[in-house]
């Protein structure tokens, strides 16, 4: 299954990013998909890119919030709340560890680079919440111009997808930008390296301690009609899933629930768990174990 | 009620959804997204 998703991953960064005819004068794709919100971070001023970043949208409505009440108009954000609602309810938090196409970038540093790894500070996973209520909801709604606009805070000062996908190509397509580049863009260069190098050492750290897109999803994770379930009772204590897990979700010791918010739904834990103790359910009466089919009503640990 | 709150929720959101396409959202998503804002990637 993992070759299943790596395939799947590769597939959805295509899709997202498949605008392939890029020129100067004509540098981001302009056509009717953009209306669509991608289920992963994926920059929508990246040249390839033929749709939006949720993320991006987000903060641009929540941005525009106080001008569009007081003009009447709508623009609440419902359709793109919507969209990721719908897709959160369903799988929670897959679409990160399936879609992501900046999830896949972090995958392949971590593995491709012969660093020795180190242990992830648990802490740092709180910072989700900071980077989701402070930085995308709070500062764009409250901290506005003199027209009364916000700004998109987390695109503009943090994202080091942004900067990868979209700040760097049309940097190296335009050459009339570059002498726009001032210390904000060199800031989130070193952001993204500084990410870069995190990844070499922790798996998706990204992920695990900034991603409000991902804390999004997972917040559906408890709810959604795909769950993860953990047979305590079965399990031999291998701890194979922990050191599998790339968001270091610690169901077995109990110190996480296996649906916890960092679960990005990869299924590594599932696929080697030599016990059978991981199962995937689809509603709460079916429920499927690896290798074998439908069984019913197993009470969990 | 617990075995169908996933329904529930997908309901829920998918109402939210068509209520913001009634509205005339994806328009606006649209043109975000069709224009480069510098200054949301740091150049500026």
């Amino acid at each position: 299954m993992e070759r299943f998703r790596r395939f799947i991953q590769f597939i959805s960064a295509f899709v997202a990013n498949s605008r392939l005819w890029i020129t100067p004068s004509n540098p981001i794709y302009t056509g009717p998909i953009k209306q669509i919100c991608f289920p992963g971070l994926n920059c929508y001023s990246c040249p390839a890119a033929i749709s939006s970043c949720p993320l991006g949208a987000l903060q641009n409505v929540l941005a525009s919030l106080k001008m569009n009440l007081q003009l009447g108009k709508p623009g609440l954000g419902l359709y793109i709340l919507g969209s990721l609602g719908m897709m959160g309810a369903v799988v929670g938090r897959a679409p990160c560890a399936w879609f992501c196409p900046f999830g896949l970038f972090q995958d392949i540093l971590y593995k491709l680079v012969p660093v020795p790894k180190l242990p992830f500070w648990r802490p740092l996973a709180w910072g989700r919440y900071v980077f989701l209520f402070l930085f995308v909801i709070i500062l764009p709604v409250f901290v506005l111009d003199a027209a009364g606009f916000g700004q998109t805070w987390f695109c503009k000062f943090i994202c080091p997808a942004g900067t990868l996908e979209a700040g760097l190509p049309l940097l190296a397509i335009d050459s009339g930008l570059r002498s726009a580049v001032g210390a904000l863009f060199f800031s989130k260069l070193a952001l993204l390296m500084l990410f870069i190098m995190w990844s070499m050492v922790n798996h998706r750290p990204f992920c695990r301690a900034v991603c409000p897109l991902g804390l999004i999803f997972g917040l559906f994770n408890r709810v959604s009609w795909l769950q993860l379930r953990f047979n305590r009772d079965v399990c031999v204590e291998c701890h194979a899933c922990e050191i599998i897990c790339p968001t270091g979700v610690s169901f077995a010791d109990g110190r996480d629930d296996i649906n916890s918010t960092k679960c990005i739904r990869c299924m590594r834990c599932f696929n080697l768990c030599p016990g059978g103790a991981i199962t995937v359910e689809f509603s709460k009466t079916r429920r499927r174990s690896r290798g074998e089919g439908c069984t019913c009503h197993q009470e969990q640990g | 009620m617990k075995d169908r709150l996933p329904l529930y929720i997908f309901l829920l959101f998918l109402i939210i959804f068509l209520l913001g396409v009634l509205l005339g959202e994806p328009r606006d998503v649209f043109q975000k997204g069709v224009t480069i804002c510098l200054s949301c990637i740091g150049i500026n």
